[in-house]
């Protein structure tokens, strides 16, 4: 997001207790967030291979199939927290699935992933977002409670990562 | 002269033993020249008592049905007693009226059982002095005025009644009455009171003027009369949330004209009977019309939003454009509110240059609102000196007709900005050469995420026209461009999350970022009039467009 813009960013570690599946939550002052992979999701470590994405999450249920209408954003999909965005298929076989991780309501999909997974890898933070949610007003300060500022994240990557040279 | 002919001595008769005024009589007799009704109201009685009195002998045995002849000889009577009091003691009746109290012990002053005193001591010298005072008390500038009354409801029930027995008295003798024969109340009263409020404030009364003066009158103690109304009508009093009383007027008047002429009449006493008191005042209002000022404003703050930034009742900045220009102009019109607008708006950090953005400030009951064109100069001076985060240019009074015109510049096709831009990659001068080249380029911008959260989620295109770098060092230049209206220049540079596309980035092939902006206004500015109050031509605005 343009940096000189009020925007924060918290982090959701180990989503769905999932080891390093964590998902980073870019926070407007208007109160949109945009669901982006960490820095250290598993599908961003090198050597992954995106196959495909998909944003079917159910055989019933398409994130494509959301569509808001006016100001007051009609008809957005609601979301929970452990609501499923998407679906990643990588090369090695391994599937990962991206969840909301703020309960909102679901604006829109980035339709750009779709046909170009390999930004996902390459602008993860930007280009390659996963989705837009706005969450409820009166929620909107409450929804990151639980999240990891930017700087606590910095600390656990650290941790995390003097706990694979210990054992190693 | 005495306005009454002979065939109104039946009615004249009839309400004035009842208890209506001389005035209220004139009314119902459908007198509808002023004179009469301004002379003095002891002149008009005694007149009409000897008018009457001249063939009473006869009127009285020509009514079918008369009253006892000694309760109408006693009332006579009474009435000449009255007279012979007032005019041996003239002071009297001022003492009363400046007191308040309101019976009179004369019994030539029983309180109308009609217009309940409005065309009785309501039209005194005295009260139109007090109103006046106040009127000067309040410290309005006005070269004319708007006198408006507002007479309590019940007023209607009782005007309705008195209809229906004159009616029905003329009737007998064949003659009908309908209710546009009568003078109404408040056409009465302004025929009597404009000339002395003229001559007392000095001024003309003028329907079109700014500054209104109201006087609401209320009665007490007749309030319940319209309350059968709401049995016999009540779809006509339907409450509503800004309504005090479901008892207005103008509902009271909707059921008069539905209500049956028996059922009324069961209802309420035709005549109506006398009250005790006469109306109170229950308010008299000055206020003055809201007048227009509009210039033109320059921000130079990156820190300044157009108007007060509040989120969550929070101030989030001290100031604002809007304060910055208003709070003078408030202070100097003396008025009570403000109401700000302009031709677009400017982000917090983004400067407004060029030769400004047209504004116009809406001064709420503003006392003050005469100044020469020095004044508003200085009053532009005023406001520019004691800021240098905005400065105003063309401060002057317009109409509030010019307010639309200013809108119009608002859909002025082309805008002109200025960005300074910064890029993640090392660039040379020849790399952002080729930007100059690109005429007319289409973009795709879905709403920018900023504000998607008051505005519905679209993709609309928007067309860069030109843009012209100026290199600054690796990561740093400025971009000059000039766009189609409605293009968001922010999210144009750093893409929004690639929902802007293309963008300065993707062009670039490299991250950018947009660290200032600025605006140009440059609506063509024609020489303009001084505008005063009155005058309908404008051209401030005008001529904004294709520039």
């Amino acid at each position: 997001m343009p940096t000189h813009q009020s925007t924060e960013s918290f982090i959701l570690l180990d989503v769905k207790g999932k080891p390093c599946e964590d998902h980073c939550i870019l926070q407007h002052s208007n109160r949109i967030c945009v669901i982006t992979l960490a820095e250290s999701h598993p599908v961003l470590q090198s050597g992954k291979t995106i196959k495909s994405i998909s944003y079917q999450i159910s055989t019933n249920c398409s994130r494509l199939q959301n569509k808001v209408s006016g100001k007051f954003k009609r008809g957005a999909q609601f979301l929970t927290e452990l609501a499923p965005l998407c679906k990643i298929y990588c090369s090695d076989g391994e599937e990962y699935t991206i969840s909301s991780c703020v309960r909102g309501r679901l604006m829109e999909v980035n339709e750009n992933i779709l046909h170009k997974p390999s930004i996902l890898q390459e602008k993860p933070s930007t280009e390659g977002y996963i989705a837009v949610v706005l969450p409820k007003f009166e929620e909107s300060k409450s929804i990151t409670d639980g999240l990891l500022t930017q700087k606590q994240y910095e600390e656990v990557v650290v941790r995390r990562i003097t706990a694979t040279t210990a054992t190693s | 002269m005495f306005p009454l002919t002979e065939e109104n001595k039946h009615v004249a008769q009839l309400l004035l033993s009842t208890g209506t005024c001389p005035r209220c009589i004139f009314r119902f007799c459908g007198v509808d020249f002023h004179a009469p009704y301004k002379r003095p109201y002891k002149e008009l009685l005694n007149e009409l008592q000897k008018f009457l009195e001249t063939e009473k002998e006869e009127l009285i045995s020509d009514v079918p049905n008369p009253p006892p002849k000694k309760i109408r000889l006693q009332e006579l009577e009474d009435g000449i007693d009255g007279i012979d009091n007032l005019s041996q003691n003239g002071e009297g009746r001022v003492s009363i009226l400046e007191d308040g109290s309101i019976a009179s012990k004369n019994s030539n002053l029983n309180v109308c059982n009609v217009c309940l005193g409005i065309l009785q001591e309501f039209c005194e010298k005295e009260f139109i002095k007090k109103v006046c005072q106040k009127v000067e008390a309040s410290g309005f500038e006005f070269t004319n005025l708007v006198f408006s009354v507002s007479f309590p409801p019940q007023l209607s029930v009782r005007e309705h009644a008195a209809w229906l027995l004159v009616k029905q008295e003329m009737g007998k003798q064949n003659l009908s009455l309908g209710r546009n024969d009568i003078v109404q109340l408040k056409e009465a009263y302004k025929w009597i009171t404009h000339p002395l409020f003229s001559e007392e404030l000095g001024v003309p009364i003028d329907g079109k003027s700014l500054f209104e003066v109201s006087v609401i009158f209320a009665h007490p103690e007749t309030v319940e009369d319209c309350h059968f109304l709401r049995a016999i009508c009540p779809d006509c009093f339907k409450p509503a949330k800004n309504k005090q009383s479901v008892f207005t007027r103008m509902a009271v008047m909707k059921a008069l004209n539905k209500i049956k002429e028996e059922d009324f009449r069961k209802q309420f006493p035709c005549p109506p009977n006398s009250p005790k008191a006469v109306c109170t005042v229950l308010e008299i209002e000055c206020a003055h019309g809201a007048v227009f000022v509009a210039g033109r404003y320059n921000k130079y703050s990156r820190n300044l939003p157009q108007t007060p930034w509040i989120i969550d009742g929070e101030r989030k900045l001290e100031s604002s454009v809007e304060e910055l220009i208003s709070d003078h102009l408030l202070a100097v019109f003396k008025a009570e509110s403000f109401n700000f607008s302009s031709s677009g708006r400017e982000d917090v950090d983004v400067r407004t240059l060029g030769n400004g953005r047209p504004f116009a400030i809406e001064l709420v009951n503003p006392h003050r609102v005469h100044f020469t064109s020095q004044e508003i100069k200085e009053l532009q001076q005023k406001i520019n000196n004691s800021s240098n985060k905005i400065q105003v240019r063309d401060l002057q009074l317009v109409t509030r007709e010019a307010i639309g015109h200013m809108k119009e510049g608002e859909e002025e096709k082309t805008k002109s900005y200025s960005a300074l831009i910064w890029t993640n990659k090392a660039i040379q001068k020849k790399d952002i050469e080729f930007l100059n080249d690109i005429k007319d380029l289409k973009i795709d911008q879905k709403t920018p995420l900023r504000v998607l959260h008051r505005r519905p989620l679209a993709v609309r295109t928007r067309i860069i026209h030109s843009m012209e770098t100026r290199y600054v060092d690796e990561h740093h230049f400025h971009l000059y461009l000039k766009t189609q209206a409605g293009t968001y220049i922010k999210e144009f540079v750093h893409g929004d999350f690639g929902r802007t596309k293309p963008n300065i980035g993707s062009l670039m092939n490299m991250t950018a970022d947009i660290l200032e902006l600025d605006v140009e206004v440059n609506h063509f500015i024609v020489e303009m009039p001084v505008c005063t109050l009155n005058s309908t031509k404008f051209c401030f605005f005008g001529g904004g467009r294709g520039h």
